[in-house]
C-alpha cells in the first residue's frame, strides 16, 4: 500500500520538479518567465506527436525538450533582444502556447499514446520496497533527480553557474566584468524552456500517455510557485515538489478511505500546506534575501 | 544580422504615438497571413475581429461588460506592481469579493432597501482587500514571498466558492444544483441604458482609473509608491515605510479586484455559481503591463483586449475560426504591442553583416 | 517596409476577399454553444459528433455554426445573443451553466427556438433536454458486481451535483441487484477534465482495494490506469475501447445526434414545440458500447437488462430502496419520480462515502 502510494506521488511530482528546476536556472539568471505553462503544454504536444509518428517514446522525449526550448526562444527574443516586459511576455507566451498546442494536436485527440517504459535495473530492482520505487522507474524520474543534483552543482560549483548567479544579482556589474549577459540569459531561458518541455513530455508519455488540450491543467503555475517556494535553491525544489504532490495524492486516499470532510477542503490542502511550509522556512529574512536574484525581471541593455 | 538597442535620453513622445500604430499594422499583416494560411479570407477575418463587434450598439455594451472588470483589476494591480509588490492573485481576490459581496442577497434575501447595493459593493471591496491582506501579513510578518502566497490563495478561494454554492449557500429551490438563489432586484446592478446590458462596473473602472491616475501623478501617496518601488532604501530615506506600502498596495489592488468581483456577480450573473470568472484576474495582469502600468493606458489596453475576445467569437461564428486560432492571434497581438513599445525607450539598430547599418527609429 | 505591407495587403485582398456577407439565405441555421473545445475527447466532443450528424443528415438544408470554449456566466449570454442575432433558427446550449443566459436571451428573441441541456428552466421558445444516463449506469453496476472478485468498485466522480449523485446511486443499485453486499468507494476529483488528477484518483482507488473502476469525468486517463494495473473499467461519454482494448467492459456513449436530428426535423417540419425532454436508452440519446471482455453469461445478463429498461419493464430506481443511513426511501414496487431523481442529494445504502452537504 505505502509503496503504491509513493509510486503515485513520484509520478505526480516529477513534472513539477523538472519544470521548476529549469525555471530556477532561468530566474537565477535574472529572467522571470511566467510562460512555463505554455512551454510545458508545447512540450507535451511535441512529445506526443513525435512518439506517435516514430513509435519511439524516447524520440518523443527529445522532441518535447526541443519544442519547449524553441518555444522559449520566442520569449528570449522579446525580453532579451527587444527588452519587452517579462511578466507580460511570459503570460502572452502561455496564451500562445495553449492555443498553438491545441491547433497542432487537433488530430492527436483520442489516439492511444505510446508509454515511456521503465528502466529496470537488474538485481537492484528486486530489493523489496526500495527496488520498485527507485530502480524500476522511467527515464524522466532519473532525469528529474539528475537535474536537481546537476543544477545544484552547476549553479554553486561551476564557473558558468557563478556567472549566471552574478548576472542575476547584478547584470550591470556582470557586464562590466566582461560577461556576455544577453547570451548567457538566452541560454538560461532555453534551459528553462527545455525543462518545461521535458516536464510536458512526462505528462503526455508517462503520467497519462495521451494528448488532450490543456492537459497541463495549471501544473506550469505550480512549478513557478515552487521556485519561489524553494527560495531559488534546487534541493528545496525537490522537497517542495514532493510535498505538493504528496498532499494532493493523500487527499484522494483520504477520500477513498471515506473520511467525512468536504472534498473541496481536501483539494485545498496542497495549496494551503505549501503556504504554511513556506512560512515556516522563510522566517529568516537574511537567507531568503541572499538567495533571491536581485535583478529578477528587470530589463538589461548593455551600454556601448 | 543582429539587433542592437541604445537607450534614449527620455521616452520618445513621437514613438509613444507611432508604437501602437506600428504594432497594429504588424498585427494586421501577420493576422492576414495567419488566416490566409488557414484558408480563411484574411480581410473578412480581420473585419470580424476588429470592426464587427463595434458596429452594433448591443455589442458595444458587451465590450463595456468585458472591459470593466479587466480595467478595474488592472488599475489596482498597477499600483501594486509599481511599488514592487507582486500580487498575482487578483483572481482569488475577485472571487472572495464576489462571495463577501453576496452575503446580503444570499443570507438576507428578504431585506429590500436602496442600501443593499452600496453595502454589497463595500462588502465586496472589503472581502477582496482582506483576502489580499493575507499575503501582505505573511510578507511583512514572515517574509513569505507574495507571488507564491497570492497565487495559492486563488485556488483556495475558488474551492471555497465551490463548496459554498454546492453546500451551505445552495439555492433550496434549485433542485440541488450548484448555485445560490437569484438576487432580488434590489441587489442587482441595473443596466445603465435601455439599449443593452452594460452596468455600473465600467463606470467603477473608469472612475478608479482616473482616481488612481490622479493619485499617482499629483499626490504624495503616488510619489511614495513610485519611490519605494524603485528603491526601498531611497524610500526609507524619504521617510516612507515599505512595510506599510505592502499593506496599502496589496489591499488596494485586492479591494478593486473584489469590487470587480461583486459587480460582475451582481450586474452580469445575478447569482453565485462555481465559475464566475473566465480568468479576469490573470488577464488583467497582461492588461496592466500592456497599459504600461499607467491607469489611462490601462483603459485603452483593457478595451483592446476585450475587443479581441468579442472579435474572436464573431470570427468563430461568421467564418469558423477556432478558439485556438483566436488564442494564437491574441498572443501575437500582445507580442507585437510589447515589442513595439521598445521603440519608445530605445533606438533600435538592425546590423547586417559588418558595418552596413540600417537605422530604424532614429530621429 | 511600407511598400511590403501594401503589397501584402493587396495580395491578401485578392486571395481572400470579403466572404463574410455571402451566406446562402435558404439554409436553416441550427447553432450550438459549447463549454469546452470540440476536440476535448469528452462531453463537448460527444456534443459535436451530434452536430455533425445533423450536418450529414440534412445536407444542404441546414447549416450548423458553433461557438466553442464559451465560459459560463456573462460570456455565455453574449455568445448566445450573438447567435440569435446572426440568424440562428434553433440554438442548442449544451452545458448546465448556460441555463440563465439561455433563459434571458430566449425572452429577448421570442422567434428563435432554444434548447438547453440538463437544466430545469424552460419557456415558450425554450425546451430542455437531458439523457437518462442512470439507465446505463445501472447496467454498469450489474456487470461490475458480476466481474469484481472483491465486491468493491471505485467511482471517480467530478462534482457533487444531482446528476452525478444519481449516477452513483444507479450504479450501486445495479450492483446490489446481483450482489447485495456490494460496496462502492467514491473519490471526488473536483474537476471534469484533468487527465493527471483523474489518473491519480484511479490509482488511489485501486490502491485502496477496488478491482473495478468507473468514472464520471471526461478523459480516458482512468481507463489507461486500469489497463496498466490489469483491472476492468467502464468508459464514459464516448467509447473508450481504444484506450483499453482488454480493459473496457462497456461504456455509456452519449449519442446526442439522434436527438438533435429529431429536433431539427421537427423545426423544418414546423412541428417544433417547447418540451421538457428526458430521453433514455430506448430513444437512442445514449447507447451502450459493445459488451466486451466478459463471459457470455454476464453479457447475456447485461443485454437482458438493457432490453428490459428499453421496454419499460425495469426502472432502476424501484423499491424497496433504503437511503445510506438505512432509513427507507422507496417502498416495494414504488418507482422514484423524475423530480426527486433530478434533484437527488442523498446516497442509497451501500455507498461508502459521505456526501458533501
Amino acid at each position: 500500500m505505502l509503496e503504491a502510494i509513493l509510486l503515485t506521488i513520484i509520478t505526480a511530482s516529477t513534472p513539477l520538479v523538472i519544470a521548476a528546476a529549469g525555471e530556477l536556472v532561468t530566474e537565477r539568471a535574472g529572467v522571470l518567465n511566467l510562460g512555463v505553462e505554455g512551454m510545458m503544454i508545447m512540450g507535451a504536444v511535441c512529445a506526443f506527436g513525435a512518439a506517435h509518428v516514430t513509435g519511439y517514446p524516447v524520440v518523443g522525449l527529445v522532441a518535447g525538450i526541443l519544442g519547449g526550448a524553441l518555444f522559449s526562444l520566442l520569449f528570449g527574443f522579446l525580453t532579451l533582444t527587444l527588452v519587452a516586459n517579462q511578466v507580460a511576455t511570459g503570460l502572452a507566451l502561455t496564451l500562445l502556447g495553449l492555443g498553438l498546442s491545441g491547433q497542432i494536436g487537433e488530430s492527436f485527440v483520442g489516439i492511444p499514446g505510446v508509454k515511456l517504459q521503465p528502466i529496470v535495473f537488474p538485481l537492484l530492482s528486486d530489493i523489496p520496497f526500495v527496488g520498485p520505487l527507485l530502480f524500476r522507474q522511467d527515464l524522466t524520474f532519473y532525469l528529474s533527480i539528475a537535474l536537481i543534483i546537476g543544477v545544484h552543482w552547476f549553479l554553486f560549483k561551476s564557473r558558468t553557474g557563478l556567472k549566471i548567479r552574478a548576472i542575476g544579482d547584478s547584470h550591470g556589474s556582470a557586464h562590466a566584468l566582461g560577461i556576455n549577459v544577453i547570451r548567457t540569459r538566452y541560454l538560461a531561458v532555453m534551459f528553462g524552456g527545455a525543462c518545461a518541455g521535458l516536464a510536458g513530455a512526462q505528462l503526455s508519455l508517462v503520467y497519462t500517455p495521451q494528448w488532450v488540450e490543456n492537459m497541463s491543467a495549471g501544473r506550469g503555475w505550480i512549478a513557478l510557485a515552487l521556485v519561489v517556494f524553494a527560495s531559488w535553491r534546487p534541493a528545496r525544489v525537490l522537497a517542495g515538489g514532493y510535498i505538493f504532490g504528496a498532499v494532493g495524492i493523500l487527499q484522494l486516499h483520504a477520500q477513498a478511505f471515506g473520511i467525512g470532510v468536504p472534498s473541496q477542503f481536501l483539494s485545498m490542502l496542497p495549496y494551503a500546506v505549501t503556504i504554511v511550509v513556506l512560512i515556516i522556512i522563510s522566517h529568516n529574512r537574511r537567507t531568503t534575501l541572499i538567495n533571491t536574484p536581485a535583478c529578477l525581471g528587470k530589463p538589461f541593455v548593455p551600454d556601448r | 544580422m543582429r539587433i542592437e538597442l541604445e537607450r534614449r535620453g527620455s521616452a520618445s513622445p513621437l514613438f509613444s504615438v507611432i508604437s501602437p500604430i506600428l504594432s497594429l499594422l504588424l498585427t494586421l499583416v501577420f493576422g492576414a497571413i495567419l488566416f490566409w494560411l488557414l484558408g480563411k479570407g484574411p480581410l473578412s477575418a480581420l473585419y470580424s475581429f476588429f470592426i464587427d463587434p463595434l458596429t452594433e450598439v448591443w455589442s458595444l455594451h458587451e465590450l463595456a461588460i468585458k472591459a470593466g472588470p479587466l480595467i478595474l483589476i488592472a488599475v489596482g494591480l498597477s499600483v501594486a506592481y509599481r511599488s514592487n509588490n507582486w500580487n498575482i492573485g487578483a483572481e482569488g481576490q475577485f472571487t472572495l469579493g464576489a462571495i463577501t459581496g453576496s452575503i446580503l442577497p444570499v443570507l438576507v434575501p428578504s431585506w429590500h432597501s436602496p442600501l443593499v447595493l452600496p453595502l454589497m459593493m463595500v462588502m465586496g471591496m472589503l472581502g477582496g482587500a482582506l483576502f489580499a491582506a493575507i499575503p501582505a501579513l505573511l510578507k511583512t510578518r514572515f517574509n513569505t514571498n507574495e507571488i507564491l502566497t497570492s497565487l495559492m490563495l486563488v485556488y483556495i478561494a475558488q474551492l471555497f466558492l465551490d463548496w459554498l454554492v454546492r453546500g451551505p449557500w445552495r439555492d433550496p429551490k434549485g433542485f440541488n444544483f450548484p448555485r445560490s438563489l437569484d438576487f432580488s432586484s434590489d441587489a442587482v446592478l441595473p443596466p445603465l441604458l435601455d439599449s443593452g446590458r452594460a452596468h455600473a462596473s465600467i463606470i467603477f473602472a473608469l472612475l478608479a482609473a482616473v482616481l488612481i491616475w490622479f493619485m499617482m501623478r499629483y499626490m504624495l501617496k503616488g510619489f511614495e509608491v513610485t519611490v519605494l518601488g524603485r528603491s526601498e532604501r531611497a524610500g526609507r530615506f524619504a521617510g516612507f515605510s515599505s512595510r506599510r506600502m505592502v499593506w496599502f498596495s496589496l489591499m488596494l489592488s485586492g479591494a478593486l479586484a473584489g469590487l470587480a468581483g461583486i459587480s460582475e456577480v451582481s450586474g452580469s450573473i445575478g447569482h453565485l455559481q462555481p465559475s464566475i470568472s473566465p480568468g479576469y484576474g490573470f488577464t488583467a495582469i497582461i492588461v496592466a503591463f500592456l497599459g504600461r502600468l499607467n491607469p489611462l493606458g490601462i483603459i485603452a489596453s483593457g478595451f483592446v483586449l476585450a475587443l479581441t475576445y468579442l472579435g474572436g467569437e464573431a470570427a468563430q461564428l461568421s467564418i469558423g475560426i477556432s478558439d485556438k486560432v483566436t488564442r494564437v492571434f491574441q498572443g501575437l497581438i500582445l507580442f507585437f504591442v510589447l515589442s513595439c513599445d521598445t521603440l519608445i525607450l530605445y533606438r533600435v539598430r538592425i546590423i547586417f553583416g559588418a558595418g552596413k547599418t540600417l537605422a530604424e527609429g532614429k530621429h | 517596409m511600407k511598400k511590403l505591407i501594401i503589397a501584402l495587403a493587396a495580395t491578401a485582398a485578392t486571395l481572400g476577399g470579403f466572404s463574410g456577407g455571402a451566406q446562402a439565405a435558404d439554409k436553416t441555421k441550427v447553432c450550438f454553444v459549447y463549454v469546452g473545445t470540440r476536440t476535448d475527447g469528452g462531453w463537448t466532443q460527444a456534443q459535436d459528433l451530434g452536430r455533425q450528424q445533423v450536418d450529414k443528415t440534412f445536407g444542404d438544408k441546414v447549416e450548423t455554426p458553433y461557438l466553442e470554449s464559451v465560459p459560463e456566466g456573462p460570456d455565455a449570454e453574449r455568445a448566445i445573443e450573438r447567435m440569435a442575432r446572426s440568424g440562428c433558427a434553433l440554438i442548442f446550449t449544451t452545458s448546465f451553466g448556460f441555463m440563465d443566459a439561455t433563459v434571458k436571451v430566449a425572452e429577448k428573441f421570442p422567434k428563435v427556438k432554444f434548447e438547453h441541456a440538463t437544466g430545469f428552466k424552460s419557456g415558450p421558445n425554450l425546451a430542455t433536454y437531458n439523457s437518462r444516463f442512470y439507465e446505463g449506469r445501472y447496467i454498469l453496476g450489474q456487470i461490475a458486481a458480476k466481474m469484481s472478485k472483491k465486491g468493491v468498485a471505485g467511482y471517480i466522480a467530478s462534482f457533487p451535483i444531482p446528476e452525478v449523485v444519481m449516477g452513483i446511486n444507479a450504479f450501486e443499485l445495479g450492483a446490489k441487484s446481483v450482489n447485495p453486499n456490494f460496496k462502492l468507494k467514491v473519490v471526488w476529483a473536483n474537476t471534469w477534465f484533468d487527465p493527471g488528477k483523474e489518473a491519480d484518483a484511479a490509482k488511489a482507488l485501486i490502491d485502496q482495494g477496488v478491482d473495478i473502476l468507473t468514472q464520471h469525468t471526461d478523459t480516458t486517463a482512468p481507463m489507461q490506469v486500469a489497463a496498466e494495473r490489469g483491472i476492468y473499467a467502464f468508459g464514459q461519454a464516448s467509447d473508450m475501447i481504444a484506450a483499453g482494448p482488454k480493459t473496457q467492459l462497456t461504456a455509456i456513449v452519449d449519442t446526442w445526434g439522434n436527438y438533435y436530428v429529431k429536433r431539427t426535423k421537427a423545426l423544418l417540419d414546423g412541428t417544433w414545440k417547447s418540451e421538457q425532454i428526458w430521453d433514455g436508452l430506448k430513444d437512442g440519446i445514449l447507447t451502450m458500447a459493445p459488451y466486451t471482455n466478459m463471459p457470455d453469461d454476464v453479457k447475456a445478463m447485461a443485454e437482458e437488462t438493457e432490453a428490459k429498461i428499453k421496454s419499460g419493464e425495469l426502472h432502476p430506481f424501484t423499491g424497496p430502496i433504503n437511503k445510506q443511513d438505512g432509513t427507507p426511501w422507496l417502498k416495494k414496487g414504488e418507482k422514484a419520480d423524475d423530480g426527486t431523481l433530478l434533484g437527488m442529494n442523498f446516497y442509497v445504502e451501500g455507498v461508502d462515502d459521505k456526501l458533501p452537504k
